[in-house]
């Protein structure tokens, strides 16, 4: 099944994936990595930025190993981090449920589920990992929901016509995390990992064109402070904060991806961004973050309108034959449980066609009473009892009465940094993990494949991959006072004093506002050429009125939470424009990027394999220099690129 | 709606701290209590005072991050949610709320609302795990563990370590949070071959860190954001005693 799409020189990038077999790529690749002597891995010290799903596991696996792990964070504990928010679960290809899963199953939901534009080598081990991070949660007494019988349960997620995620209530993140933040614990009281809470991570350090440290801003003392490590791995997450509303927590930001790629590191697909389907509303200005109801409830809620634009009666007022079910009537056979980005755009077609629901006319039912009918109160209060006590508190409103209100929200990024079949980047030393990479859910993820993705990196393919770099490395010593330290030191203190000193007339929130509109409005669910390049230029003055007029106040040697703010918010004013161009230069449209000049009949996304089979990234050319584009193409050996269809 | 806040301001942990009073105008019912904060905040910015400093991340009530003392509850008035999840339609146009930091010697102030709670962080290094390395797990379906086990488990593990139930507590102990970690992991069997090292050793870090003693009052557990519930108090005394007779047996 060799796809026509064939390979072309890819100039800088070499993806480094195996030759061989799908099934056997891994297996070949961990046995040729070199490893390192366990006597000689304490010589070694390893960096980690940032303790969610990735980090945490990073961090804990290697210092199980034995290197020396430096691990930071800028919330005031590792467990804070945003993994603990995602509900609804994590998938493994386990076929517990004998309905007919496998790793090529999972592998191959993952590929289509991405709209073919992810590395099918990375997917395949995704899918074979997916076994053993189950296998490591239980025994580290993870609590994931169980049957009578004593084995595990499951449930489905969009995407997939199998029952293959697991779960521990709606709280299958906050439990996965803290499996991997007390694996971390154990190493930090056995002294392996040195931790840092509340220190945010400013610069990369490279020194001879590796990798060789970092520059840190204690949040508490405002000391700027270098650290030196062998090797740094970058788990920080995504940047939909871009958009200032999203599902992510307050403090998620790309500023050390964005500090590495403006020191090399190549910035992939900036523009594949998933808009979930279902979140709670915006109900005023004053709105901070959007939150999100799991998307499991898509299992047993069904998502309508009224067939009537701007009806005004209240739902259970509206009868059976005047309810347009649209997603059960476009997609008969995966009805409610298409993939997030095709749930999206249709919401947004309700919407946008008068027929949103609520006093803001800016949302679509999730309706239970069917399921309720059906399975009665008890079981849906078990499976979802705190999702609806959550959707209560917020709204007011009480879905076991009346329907949910929902509304698609900015909630991931699947763009990130490039990084090769080893997780590294383009700068030797510098790794990537979870979503901060870009690596394995091409232009849409499915649900519950985060976490999935997260612990695979950080459990089982880094302390492979790093042996390899580790084992070749000729050790030079590096200490603080070497030149490209003190360099980033004092551009760090510099960009520092800078932003403190403007003490101009708009807050870090406002001009954060201002750019999440334009971004929402131009970069969002629906994007064309005019929106593209209106956001392009907009977003270059809003950083230009940032740089100007922003209010700081304050100093450096204090707590200071609008000097962290306004850091992010520069580097994602920066960000902004390049996920503009990305979104421009991608004459297709791709899960969830979709382009309005490129649709099908049926207005769902029309992909353009012949040119746009290929990962874009961006290289940094300067502050006022255009990016380079660096295509890796990708070659399709076992899959078929077909039109996604999931009626 | 219009409010008169009264916050507890302090510039560091070295300074004195005092209530400084505020009006919160125009605020929208289905505002969220850090909302509020977020809006006046916005005022004190623009009028070139120094904005309240507070914790919080993901608003969602599940990091652990938010954590004030609300009219003198933990969390405020609201029953099992943490304080990013309160709205203001919880409280009436022209209330006085009074907001202040977690007080507990073993929680010490950084700046206003922000405390330093990386005591739970060493009592959980202590010995809140399995030590179990990655890679070697048996296949996850290789023991099973009844619906009940896991329930009682899962009611425990969900502790999201925000510090509420030191804060409610009149002698500041932690006792409902390293209870709950001690249950979750006890009661599983997974958790079992280390169950007394565990309890000894997490008890001996919370002892260390300066926290008050339990009297079984019970307003940790009232005032928990997560509603864990009491009996993972009786679990640990007993998974204490329990270590406790085992080491006598051993000398």
């Amino acid at each position: 099944m060799v796809n026509e799409v064939k390979s072309r020189p890819t100039g800088k990038l070499d993806s480094k994936v195996p030759a061989g077999k799908l099934e056997e790529k891994w297996t070949n690749h961990k046995f040729k990595l070199k490893l390192v002597n366990p006597a000689n891995k304490r010589k070694y010290s390893i960096i980690v930025i940032g303790t969610g799903l990735a980090g945490a596991s990073a961090a804990a696996s290697l210092a199980e190993l034995g290197y020396q792990v430096k691990a930071f964070c800028f919330q005031d504990s590792a467990r804070r981090a945003h993994s603990i928010a995602a509900q609804g679960g994590i998938n493994a290809a386990k076929n517990y449920q004998n309905d007919g899963d496998s790793v090529y199953r999972l592998f191959y939901d993952t590929i289509k589920g991405g709209d073919y534009r992810a590395r099918e080598a990375n997917v395949y081990r995704l899918a074979e990992l997916s076994m053993n991070i189950i296998d490591q949660c239980v025994a580290q007494g993870v609590p994931f929901a169980r049957e009578y019988g004593g084995l595990l349960d499951n449930r489905s997620f969009g995407g997939a016509q199998v029952s293959r995620t697991f779960y521990a209530r709606g709280q299958t993140g906050q439990q996965l995390l803290l499996g991997a933040y007390s694996a971390l614990m154990r190493q930090v009281g056995l002294k392996t990992v040195e931790m840092f809470p509340r220190h945010e991570m400013l610069d990369v350090v490279i020194v001879e064109g590796r990798a060789r440290g970092i520059i840190t801003r204690n949040m508490i003392t405002g000391e700027i402070e270098p650290h030196i490590g062998d090797a740094l791995l970058l788990c920080t997450g995504g940047y939909s904060n871009a958009y200032f509303l999203s599902t992510n927590a307050k403090g998620s930001n790309v500023t050390a991806i964005w500090r590495a790629y403006k020191k090399g590191a190549f910035f992939a697909n900036p523009c594949f961004t998933q808009i979930h389907p279902t979140c709670i509303p915006v109900t005023g200005h004053y709105q901070s973050k959007l939150t999100l109801m799991s998307e499991s409830l898509r299992n047993d809620g069904r998502v309508w309108v009224s067939k009537i634009p701007a009806d005004k009666r209240k739902p259970d007022q509206i009868p059976e034959e005047e309810r347009d079910y649209f997603l059960e009537r476009k997609y008969p056979s995966f009805g409610n449980l298409v993939p997030r980005d095709v749930a999206s755009r249709n919401a947004k077609e309700q919407v946008d066609t008068g027929k949103g629901v609520g006093e803001r006319m800016n949302a679509v039912y999730l309706d239970f009473a069917d399921a309720i009918k059906r399975l009665g109160i008890q079981d849906i209060k078990e499976k979802y009892g705190n999702l609806f006590d959550m959707y209560k508190r917020i709204t007011d409103e009480d879905p076991y009465k009346v329907p949910m209100r929902i509304y698609p929200a900015v909630h991931y990024t699947m763009g990130g940094l490039w990084v090769d079949y080893n997780l590294m980047t383009t700068i030797p030393g510098l790794y990537a993990l979870g979503e901060c990479n870009f690596s394995d859910h091409g232009a849409n993820r499915l649900g519950a494949s985060a976490l999935m993705q997260g612990l695979a990196d950080g459990y089982f393919v880094i302390p492979y991959t790093i042996g390899g770099y580790l084992a070749d490395l000729k050790r030079d010593k590096v200490d603080e006072n070497h030149p490209a330290f003190k360099e980033a030191a004092g551009n760090v203190k510099e960009s520092v004093k800078k932003l403190l000193s403007i003490k101009g007339k708009k807050t870090v929130d406002e001009l954060h506002r201002e750019l999440g509109q334009v971004m929402w409005d131009n970069v969002g669910m629906g994007r064309n050429e005019k929106d593209l390049k209106e956001a392009i230029s907009r977003i270059k003055e809003i950083r230009e009125d940032f740089w100007k007029n922003v209010k700081v106040l304050g100093e450096n040697e204090e707590l200071n939470q609008s000097l962290e703010k306004a850091g992010r918010v520069a580097d994602f004013l920066e960000l902004g424009e390049l996920i503009a161009k990305d979104a421009l230069h991608r004459k297709e449209s791709c899960g969830g990027h979709f382009r309005e000049e490129y649709q099908t009949e049926e207005n769902e996304a029309k992909r353009d394999d012949e040119n746009f089979a290929y990962v874009a990234a961006w290289e940094f050319k300067g502050d006022n220099a255009e990016p380079e584009l660096h295509k890796e193409e990708l070659v399709f050996e076992n899959v078929q690129l077909t039109q996604r269809s999931y009626k | 709606m219009n409010l008169h806040l009264k916050v507890w301001r302090q510039k560091n942990k070295n300074s004195q701290g005092r209530f400084v009073n505020y009006e919160a105008k125009d605020i929208s019912t289905d505002t969220s209590f850090l909302e509020m904060l977020d809006v006046v905040n916005e005022d004190l910015i623009k009028k070139d005072e120094d904005p309240i400093a507070f914790d919080h991340d993901c608003r969602e009530g599940i990091c652990g991050s938010c954590g004030m003392y609300i009219n003198g509850r933990a969390h405020g008035p609201q029953k099992g949610g943490a304080t990013c999840q309160l709205h203001m339609r919880s409280f009436k146009d022209g209330d006085t709320i009074v907001i202040e930091p977690w007080r507990a010697k073993a929680f010490p102030v950084i700046k206003d609302l922000v405390v330093d709670r990386s005591a739970f962080d060493r009592i959980m290094a202590a010995g809140g795990f399995i030590s179990v390395n990655t890679g070697g797990a048996p296949d996850a379906n290789a023991l099973p563990i009844s619906k009940e086990e896991q329930e009682s488990a899962m009611d425990a593990a969900a502790c999201i370590g925000c510090g509420a139930c030191v804060a409610a507590c009149k002698n500041a102990s932690a006792m409902l949070f390293v209870s709950a970690k001690v249950a979750h992991l006890a009661r599983l069997p997974q958790g079992k071959p280390e169950r007394e090292k565990r309890v000894m050793a997490m008890v001996a870090q919370m002892e260390e860190e300066g926290f008050g003693a339990c009297t079984n009052t019970e307003a940790c557990s009232a005032e928990c954001p997560k509603e864990i519930p009491m009996d993972v108090i009786a679990q640990l005394r007993r998974e204490y005693f329990r270590a406790f007779v085992k080491s006598e047996e051993k000398v």
